[in-house]
């Protein structure tokens, strides 16, 4: 067994949060430089050019890039070798969203869902613990702003519906969405298991780099495709009008039961966040 | 595209000469308010109340800032999600609110409001959060600090960027915009 110390994890996952509020990554920027390029709207070229501008001057001053710094969500991987000490993991990864939203001067949003009732220090965050093979941990610290998160959806499809069914069904959440979710957004798709799970692999699919592909060429092909389609609908950066609605699908496929098809979108504004560590 | 500069409070002159798409720079004081504060604000109406600000020629930032860092007035600070607001806003504009500064689609009533009353819809770029920071010069709260971020906060903007949404008419930016590079 490799000995973790709680207080490493409540170290890493501070300084995650705060880099991914305040680091655009290079992929996001490059598919902005993308846009900036192709769009046929000067609008669109302006607004993109301005979240370009954004990511700067948030990187410079290291403030974060949307104040919608996000609920804290997390994905850890503990490997199976690994014992932590000197502490509880759910409590040591609770410390550090307290300290890396207090400390980084990021807004705190996680509320009571009645009362409203701010929780103060952006806790409980939302944790997905896998176990892995191994003695390492791996934590992907994925914050999530609210506007987008409201656009997504699961739907229980029926097995007739078919693939055609789910990228209609794609297509359609995005159209319906409209500006309200600050695209050009990415997509996450989540396909099979249960119905929870299908909202599970769709905000994995979220995890991934603008660009980087399905590793299954035929859902790869599709991602473009359903990608193609969204970005034929109009939308455009902010809504104004523009062909770069969306910046990437990313399909995430388990096999489901025998009477079912659980299809999960996940909507994600362009300030898409996600930085990772490995102890 | 031409920016027109105007200045807070705004009169009925000011947003019938608007139209879908124009750039506005805006100066003066605004005013943050997003759910829970608005949550507030009808309760008071529906009450008979007085609210803590004087509606009338005002404008409403849809905001939740992040934190002040030492010596910046405001953190990031970028619009949020209108339509949450539609169920409060056409009692707003009939007391005289002019402005709402936000991001996203509107609900047919809150357009119709916007005719009949006189009010904008403008919107600001969402997730721009830095950038947009750099034209606020002051902000402090003003009611209900146990909201946290969602406290109602005066603001100094100069120069604060904006888009012509909903204008006066009935026009819609979202709509005609999409129409015309659309493919599908």
């Amino acid at each position: 067994m490799r000995e973790v110390q709680a207080a490493e994890i409540t170290k890493t996952v501070r300084d995650l949060f705060i880099d991914a509020n305040c680091n655009l990554g290079e992929d996001v920027l490059a598919a902005f430089d993308r846009g900036i390029a192709t769009d046929e709207s000067p609008v669109a070229k302006e607004v993109l050019r301005e979240l370009k501008e954004n990511a700067r001057i948030a990187r410079d001053e290291q403030s974060p890039i949307c104040q919608d710094t996000g609920l804290a969500v997390l994905f850890v991987e503990i490997g199976q070798d690994v014992h932590v000490v000197g502490g509880e993991l759910k409590a040591a990864i609770n410390e550090g969203v307290k300290k890396g939203y207090g400390e980084g001067y990021l807004r705190k949003s996680a509320c009571h869902p009645f009362t409203r009732a701010n929780t103060k220090d952006n806790t409980p965050a939302v944790i997905h613990f896998d176990i892995v093979p191994g003695d390492k941990v791996r934590i992907l610290a994925v914050p999530k702003g609210g506007g987008a998160e409201n656009m997504s959806r699961v739907d229980m499809l029926s097995p007739s519906a078919g693939l055609e069914g789910i990228k209609d069904f794609i297509v359609k959440r995005i159209e319906a969405s409209g500006s309200n979710p600050c695209p050009p957004t990415v997509v996450g798709v989540g396909i099979g298991g249960t119905f929870e799970r299908s909202a599970l692999l769709a905000k994995k699919a979220l995890t991934r780099k603008i660009g980087e592909r399905n590793a299954d060429p035929e859902l790869a092909k599709v991602e473009v495709e359903v990608l193609e389609r969204i970005n034929k609908l109009g939308i455009g950066p902010m809504g104004y009008g523009g062909n770069t609605t969306s910046l990437d699908v990313f399909f995430e496929v388990e096999p489901c039961h025998i009477a079912s098809l659980p299809v999960a979108v996940n909507v994600q504004c362009h300030a898409t966040r996600h930085k990772e560590a490995v102890i | 595209m031409a920016e027109i500069k105007l200045r807070t409070p705004l009169t009925d002159k000011d947003v019938e000469k608007l139209k879908i798409g124009d750039k506005v720079l805006l100066t003066g004081v605004i005013y943050t308010g997003r759910d829970a504060a608005h949550k507030r604000l009808y309760d008071l109406i529906l009450a008979g109340k007085e609210l803590p600000i004087d509606i009338r020629g005002q404008v409403i930032y849809y905001v939740g800032p992040a934190p002040a860092k030492p010596g910046k007035p405001i953190g990031s600070a970028g619009p949020t999600t209108s339509y949450r607001m539609d169920a409060f806003a056409p009692k707003l504009m009939e007391l005289g609110l002019k402005g709402m500064i936000g991001k996203g689609n509107r609900g047919t009533e809150v357009v119709e409001a916007m005719k009949k009353y006189k009010a904008i819809y403008f919107g600001a770029t969402g997730g721009a959060g830095a950038l947009l920071a750099r034209s606020i010069k002051k902000a402090e709260t003003i009611a209900w600090e146990d909201l946290g971020p969602e406290a109602i906060q005066r603001m100094e903007v100069e120069d604060f960027p904006v888009v012509v949404i909903n204008d006066t008419k009935g026009n819609d930016l979202y709509v005609e915009g999409a129409k015309k590079y659309r493919k599908a």
